[in-house]
């Protein structure tokens, strides 16, 4: 089974890169653009065919190592 | 006082900070490698600067599930003395012995140069050879620095007297002006509760020589040896 995990700042934390990034799109025209917040994408290759199991799991892995929970919040995929 | 100097892939302070302790004590610390879980029992367990694991995934996150780590954070427990700096102070909080986060720094720039920081208190193991209020220039180097905590968490923190450092400018006004890296309310360096765990982004292993730029991070090596000697 495979997982994605998507790790983004919580509301309210400063995300600098993100506000780069937007100048940088509204410099180069794209003058619709106005927040912007940067993330992680984790995709995990997991040996297990139970999704609730698969899910228990992934979510013990995002608290112990894939996010920082003081700064950051994650959403687990599973597909296929 | 007998010191360890962890090491993992990727640190690169541990000689600045080995050479700063065996300048005040005469004897060289026990340098620990990442995948040692026991080591010898030392007085002060020092983790040191760099770009651990390459600051994969966050700074510090990997370090801080190495297998050394698991043992720091028993001996911690057991009252053990940590001093981190700079990566060690992420890795640290990523390991849940401070509380907090170092972020991306505010403008988004690496941050290389002496900076001023007031001491908050004397009165712990790191600090006893400074006065309350006293300015201090070191030197930072970190792109990383940026300290955040809720609001519950830095309430805490200063009602505990856990600030351990502020950055401040040079006649030791804390405002933006002496901030490097936006930390929330110019935090530097912070202390666990008991005060026997400190983590700080300066480097005050780098201000030791008077040759280079000052001494004012020698204090801090002085005031180690005597209350742990």
């Amino acid at each position: 089974m495979k997982a994605r995990v998507h790790v983004t700042l919580k509301n309210g934390v400063l995300d600098p890169q993100g506000k780069a990034i937007g100048h940088s799109l509204n410099r180069l025209g794209f003058a619709e653009v106005g927040d912007v917040r940067q993330g992680k994408f984790i995709e995990l290759e997991l040996a297990e065919t139970d999704k609730t199991k698969a899910k228990a799991r992934l979510d013990e892995m995002c608290r112990k190592l894939l996010a920082n929970t003081v700064i950051e919040n994650y959403s687990i995929e599973l597909v296929g | 006082m007998k010191a360890a100097v962890l090491v993992f892939p990727g640190s690169n302070r541990e000689g600045d900070v080995a050479q700063a302790i065996e300048l005040v004590t005469g004897r060289k610390p026990q340098m620990v490698w990442h995948g040692d879980g026991d080591f010898e029992k030392t007085d002060l367990i020092v983790v040191p600067g760099g770009f651990s694991y390459g600051d994969y995934l966050r700074c510090g996150a990997m370090a801080a599930q190495s297998p050394v780590m698991a043992e720091v954070k028993k001996r911690a427990a057991e009252g053990v003395p940590v001093l981190a700096i700079c990566n060690g102070f992420q890795i640290v909080t990523e390991a849940g012995l401070l509380p907090g986060v170092l972020m991306r720094n505010e403008q988004l720039k690496f941050v290389c140069g002496d900076v001023h920081l007031k001491v908050e208190t004397s009165q712990s193991l790191f600090t006893n050879r400074y006065q309350a209020g006293q300015v201090i220039k070191v030197p930072v180097a970190h792109a990383e620095g940026n300290y955040f905590a809720d609001d519950d968490t830095l309430k805490r923190l200063e009602d505990r007297g856990q600030v351990a450092f502020r950055y401040c400018a040079p006649d030791g006004t804390v405002d933006g002006s002496g901030n490097p890296n936006g930390s929330i309310r110019n935090i530097a360096g912070i202390f666990n509760e008991t005060k026997t765990v400190m983590g700080l982004m300066p480097h005050p292993e780098n201000a030791i020589e008077p040759m280079f730029g000052g001494c004012d991070g020698k204090a801090l090596f002085e005031g180690l040896v005597e209350a742990l000697s």
